[in-house]
């Protein structure tokens, strides 16, 4: 215990030399981005809870998704920080899968869970 | 092949010293401790590593509230002549809470920028505030949850109300996680301090509590709006 943290104290000043250069290459960003961040995601969220809240009108649900994708889009960018440099090439990679797994999850079962109730249900036959 | 794999596997159970070999590491826990500490110092790679380690559980995270978000869309409409979605959303509710947590989330970056100053009481006060917020969510859904179950719109009452109640829960569960996690990381930063370890779990903590924001937002996009729309 009492080792490791003279190796830590021995240390500090270059771990803190290398702290701020990994911040630096965006791995936390700045107060900049985390200000605009916030500003986009309340933008994002009022604007569908207005438009829902008022009662206004038909093609709300597309109105909604759109929102949603460019809220998740806003919050990726400025608060999770991912970006196209090298050292996030990975992160970014795992993300774009793992969307396209998510677009076949929800799409495949609410196209088949549509298609089996129309087909199967008692009183739409014919 | 599949009989030599299960004799192989007996062998490993069985083996004479493989009890006390679990038990010496459950013995040096904190010196393993101490070891993921040195490693983070002599390796900087290493903390990108369990970055990217951690980013990939949030991954498959992601998949599991996938397979909800789609057994939600699929059932919303099954109330069972139960209360629907119209009559029992209350969106300026809603709105608070999500309002809360986004909040929250910000001000967990806050906290992140400032342990890259090295500021202990800026990063403490700022986890604080993210804590507080959190926990505000928290409470809020619990009430919501406790006010439906009391009209009898529990999770037993029709398909969409199990639905709606797994799905919010899991989210609510991870969010309570994410407040113990962070509980925990405030004491170990006042009595560590910044060492290369407390750095790389607070970062992992950010990573999760911003993902769990992002959920938040299909959840009341999915749930809540098209729910009442």
């Amino acid at each position: 215990m009492s080792v490791a943290n003279e190796v830590i104290v021995g240390h500090a000043p270059h771990g803190a030399a290398h702290a701020r250069a990994r911040g630096a290459h965006g791995g936390h960003g700045t107060r900049r981005s985390y200000v605009i961040g916030l500003l986009l995601a309340i933008a994002l969220t009022i604007a569908p809870f207005g438009l829902v809240m008022s009662h206004s009108s038909a093609g709300t649900p597309l109105i909604i998704a759109v929102f949603a994708l460019a809220q998740i889009g806003v919050h990726i960018v400025y608060f999770l920080h991912v970006d196209r440099s090298e050292e996030q090439r990975w992160n970014l990679t795992a993300l774009l899968f793992t969307a396209i797994v998510v677009c076949i999850i929800l799409g495949g079962s609410i196209w088949i869970m549509h298609n089996l109730y129309s087909n199967m249900m008692p009183g739409s036959m014919g | 092949m599949s009989t030599s794999l299960t004799a192989h596997g007996g062998a490993l159970a069985f083996e004479p010293g493989y009890a006390d070999h679990a038990a010496d590491a459950l013995r040096n826990l904190r010196g393993a401790t101490e070891a993921v500490d040195f490693e983070l110092e002599h390796h900087p790679d290493s903390a990108a590593i369990a970055r990217l380690g951690f980013w990939i559980y949030l991954m498959s995270d992601c998949l599991l509230f996938a397979g909800l978000f789609a057994t939600y869309s699929v059932l919303h409409a099954r109330t069972a002549g139960g209360p629907a979605p119209h009559g029992l959303f209350e969106l300026p509710y809603v709105l608070a809470e999500t309002t809360f947590l986004l909040v929250s989330s910000f001000t967990c970056g806050l906290a992140m920028l400032a342990m890259g100053r090295r500021s202990r009481g800026a990063t403490l006060g700022w986890l604080a505030v993210t804590f507080v917020l959190g926990l505000t969510f928290v409470a809020m859904e619990l009430h919501e949850f406790a006010q439906m179950i009391a009209q009898g719109a529990g999770p037993d009452r029709s398909a969409f109300l199990s639905s709606f109640f797994t799905l919010v829960a899991t989210h609510g569960l991870h969010v309570t996680c994410g407040l113990l996690w962070m509980a925990v990381m405030m004491v170990l930063v006042v009595k560590k301090g910044f060492t290369p370890a407390t750095e790389s779990r607070l970062s992992c903590l950010s990573l999760f509590w911003h993902f769990l924001d992002i959920i938040w937002v299909g959840v009341f996009s999915l749930v809540y709006l098209f729910g009442v729309s």
